[in-house]
C-alpha cells in the first residue's frame, strides 16, 4: 500500500511540475531566411550584404584564394537552384550562406559535437571544441563553411571589438547572427539589404512576414533531393 | 625478445639512422605546421582534405590486409603461414600507427585530440574509426607479440591469445568498412557516395596490403638470413591476383554505373578522375594508377610471371603504388572537384606537407623494422 501511494504521488508531482513548463515555455520559434530573389542586384555590383556581415563578424581578407573565409557569399543562380532559361536570370546572382539545415550532416559527423543543432533551428559553432579535423567542410552539400588555415588576426581589416575572433585550426560559417537574435535584433545582411531582398523570421509564428511569405509565394530550397531541409529559401 | 631490435649489423643501424633522420626532418616541419597553421599545406577551402587524410585511407588497408595472413591460417589451417604470420601482424600494427599519425597531422587544433573522448559524438563514423583503428593497435601488438613468446616457449597459443586473434578477423572488415563510411555515407559527394566503396575499400586492400607484405619478405630475405617459404609467398600472391581482380571488376561496375546511368553529377566527378579539369594534370594520377595497375594484374596473372621472385618484386611495387594513388590522392580530389557550386579548384601538396607525410612514413618504417627484427629469431649473416 505505502509503495503504491509513494508511486501515485511521484507520478502526479512529475505531471504537475512538467505542464506548466511546456506553457511558460512558449511556441518554439524556428528561424529561417527568404531570398527574394527578384529584389536581389547582386548581379548589378552589390554586395552590401557580404561586407556588412563580414565586417561585424571579424571575418579575415586572406591572401590567398585557397584560404578564403566567407560566411555569406554572392552564387550564379544556375550554380545555387539549377539551369535557367529566363532571359533576365542568365547573369543573375544571389547570396548563398549556411543553411542551418533542420537534419544537417554537417552536425552528424562532427566528432566532438562542435556544432549542433539549437531547437531554434540555428546550427551553433562551438570555437573552442572544435578540433578542426574539418569533416563537417566535406559533409556540407553545400560548401558552406570555412577553415583558418592561418591565424586571421593580421587579415581582419577592422576588429569588431563586438564580436570574438577565432584562433587559426578551427571552422566557421554563418550564425544567422545568433549573438543579434539573442537581443531581438535582426541578422545584419538583413538589414544591410537596401533592396529588401532578404526576409528574416519565425515560421512558427502565425503572424510573422516570412510567414505569410511562404504560404503565398514559390520557394524554392538548394539540393532538396538530399533531404537536409534548408532554412533559406529562395522565393519567387 | 626486445633485445633482439638493438642487436644487428652495421647495415641494421645505418637504416634505422637514416629512417629516424628522416623523421626528425618531417617533426621540424610539423612544428613549422602547428605554429603558422595548416597554411602551409595545400589544402584549401574547396579541397579541404588532402595528403594526410589520402595516406591515411590508403594505409587503414594495409592495415587491415593481415586478415589475409591470419584468417588462412588459423581458419583454414594453411599452416605454410605460420612462419610469416607475426610479421603480418606487426605490419598491421605499423600501418596503424601511421594511420593514426597522418589523423593527428592533419587536425588544426590537435593540442584539444581528447575532445573527441571526452564529448563522444556517437553518430560520428570518425569517432568510432578512432574507436577500432586504436583496438585494432592493441589487437595486432598483442597477438604478434604474444604469438612470438609462445613459440619461443614451443607452447601452444594461451586461450585468450586464441580468442583474441578470431575477433582480429572480423575487426580487421571492420576497420576498413568504417573507414569507407567516413567518405560514403556523405550525401553532398557524389564521387563517394556509393555502397560499392566499402567492398571497393577491402578488394583495394587486399592487393595493396600483402603486395607490401611480399616486398619486405622478399628484401628480408635479400638483407637478412631470413628465408620465407615459397609456398608462403606463392599462397599470398595468389590473394593478391584474386584481389586485383575483384577490384578491376568492382572499377568497371563504378564505371558502367556513372556513364551509363549519365548523371551530370557522378559524370563531372569520373571525368576530373580520368581526364582532370582546367588548370588541372589530375589526369596523370589516374593514368599513372591504371597503367601501375594493368602491369600488375598481368604479372599476377600469368603463373611463370608470379612465381619468379623479380618480376613478383615488380608486380608487388606496381599494384602497391597503383592503389596508393587511386585510393589515396585518387579518391580525395575527385571527391572535392568540381565543387558543390561547380568550381574547379585545384591541389597540390607543398614542401612541408610532403615532408611531414615522409617523416611519418619513417616513422612507420622504423617502428616496423624493429618489431620485424624482434621477429626474426636469427641474427642477420
Amino acid at each position: 500500500m505505502r509503495r503504491r501511494e509513494f508511486l501515485r504521488l511521484a507520478v502526479s508531482s512529475i505531471l504537475v511540475l512538467v505542464s506548466p513548463v511546456r506553457v511558460l515555455a512558449g511556441r518554439q520559434k524556428a528561424w529561417a531566411m527568404a531570398i527574394d530573389v527578384e529584389k536581389c542586384i547582386a548581379n548589378k555590383g552589390c554586395n552590401d550584404c557580404v561586407e556588412a556581415c563580414h565586417e561585424t563578424h571579424n571575418v579575415p581578407s586572406m591572401p590567398e584564394k585557397r584560404h578564403e573565409i566567407k560566411w555569406i557569399w554572392l552564387q550564379g543562380i544556375e550554380e545555387v537552384l539549377g539551369a535557367q532559361k529566363r532571359e533576365d536570370f542568365k547573369e543573375k546572382e544571389v547570396p548563398v550562406m549556411c543553411n542551418h539545415c533542420d537534419n544537417p550532416p554537417c552536425v552528424k559527423v562532427c566528432p566532438t559535437k562542435a556544432t549542433w543543432r539549437r531547437e531554434d533551428g540555428v546550427v551553433m559553432m562551438d570555437y573552442h571544441r572544435c578540433i578542426g579535423c574539418r569533416y563537417c567542410m566535406a559533409a556540407c552539400p553545400y560548401g558552406a563553411r570555412s577553415f583558418n588555415f592561418l591565424d586571421p588576426e593580421p587579415y581582419i581589416k577592422n576588429l569588431n571589438m563586438g564580436f570574438p575572433r577565432r584562433t587559426k585550426g578551427v571552422v566557421e560559417k554563418c550564425n544567422f547572427c545568433e549573438e543579434r537574435l539573442a537581443k531581438d535584433l535582426l541578422p545584419i545582411c538583413v538589414l544591410a539589404c537596401k533592396e529588401k531582398a532578404l526576409l528574416f523570421g519565425d515560421v512558427n509564428d502565425p503572424e510573422s512576414e516570412i510567414g505569410r511569405l511562404l504560404r503565398k509565394k514559390m520557394a524554392l530550397s538548394r539540393k532538396g533531393h538530399l533531404g537536409t531541409r534548408p532554412r533559406v529559401f529562395y522565393v519567387f | 625478445m626486445l633485445e633482439r631490435a638493438f642487436r644487428g649489423s652495421r647495415r641494421y643501424w645505418t637504416f634505422l639512422l637514416f629512417l629516424l633522420i628522416l623523421s626528425l626532418i618531417g617533426l621540424l616541419f610539423y612544428l613549422r605546421q602547428l605554429d603558422r597553421g595548416l597554411g602551409i599545406t595545400g589544402m584549401g577551402r574547396d579541397i579541404s582534405w588532402g595528403l594526410y587524410i589520402a595516406n591515411f585511407t590508403f594505409l587503414v588497408g594495409v592495415a587491415a590486409s593481415a586478415v589475409m595472413v591470419v584468417l588462412p591460417y588459423y581458419i583454414h589451417r594453411v599452416e605454410v603461414f605460420g612462419g610469416i604470420k607475426v610479421f603480418a601482424e606487426f605490419l598491421a600494427a605499423s600501418s596503424i600507427l601511421m594511420c593514426l599519425l597522418f589523423v593527428l597531422v592533419d587536425l588544426g587544433q590537435p593540442k584539444r585530440l581528447f575532445n573527441m573522448l571526452l564529448y563522444p559524438s556517437f553518430s560520428s563514423v570518425l569517432f568510432w574509426d578512432v574507436v577500432v583503428l586504436s583496438g585494432y593497435f592493441v589487437i595486432n601488438m598483442l597477438s604478434g607479440w604474444f604469438t612470438l613468446d609462445y613459440e619461443e616457449k614451443e607452447e601452444g597459443p594461451p586461450s585468450w591469445l586464441k580468442a583474441l586473434l578470431y575477433i582480429s578477423i572480423p575487426w580487421a572488415i571492420s576497420i576498413h568498412t568504417v573507414t569507407a563510411f567516413i567518405y560514403l555515407g556523405l550525401s553532398g559527394r557524389p564521387f563517394w557516395h556509393t555502397s560499392l566503396l566499402a567492398p571497393r575499400f577491402l578488394a583495394s586492400a587486399f592487393s595493396s596490403g600483402p603486395s607490401l607484405l611480399i616486398v619486405l619478405l622478399l628484401s628480408m630475405k635479400r638483407f637478412s638470413g631470413f628465408s620465407p617459404k615459397t609456398e608462403a609467398i606463392e599462397k599470398l600472391s595468389l590473394i593478391v591476383a584474386y584481389a586485383i581482380v575483384v577490384n578491376a571488376f568492382f572499377l568497371f561496375v563504378e564505371i558502367f554505373t556513372v556513364l551509363y546511368g549519365d548523371v551530370p553529377e557522378d559524370l563531372m566527378h569520373l571525368r576530373y578522375f580520368y581526364l582532370g579539369g582546367p588548370g588541372s594534370r589530375f589526369f596523370c594520377v589516374s593514368w599513372i594508377s591504371s597503367l601501375l595497375a594493368i602491369l600488375s594484374l598481368i604479372i599476377f596473372l600469368i603463373p611463370s610471371l608470379r612465381r619468379r621472385t623479380n618480376t613478383l618484386f615488380i608486380g608487388a611495387l606496381s599494384a602497391f603504388f597503383s592503389i596508393w594513388l587511386e585510393k589515396g590522392i585518387g579518391l580525395l580530389v575527385p571527391g572535392f572537384v568540381p565543387t558543390p557550386v561547380g568550381r574547379y579548384a585545384t591541389y597540390f601538396p607543398t614542401l612541408p606537407e610532403i615532408m611531414i607525410t615522409v617523416g611519418i612514413y619513417a616513422l612507420g618504417a622504423l617502428f616496423t623494422s624493429l618489431l620485424f627484427k624482434v621477429a626474426l629469431r636469427n641474427e642477420p649473416a
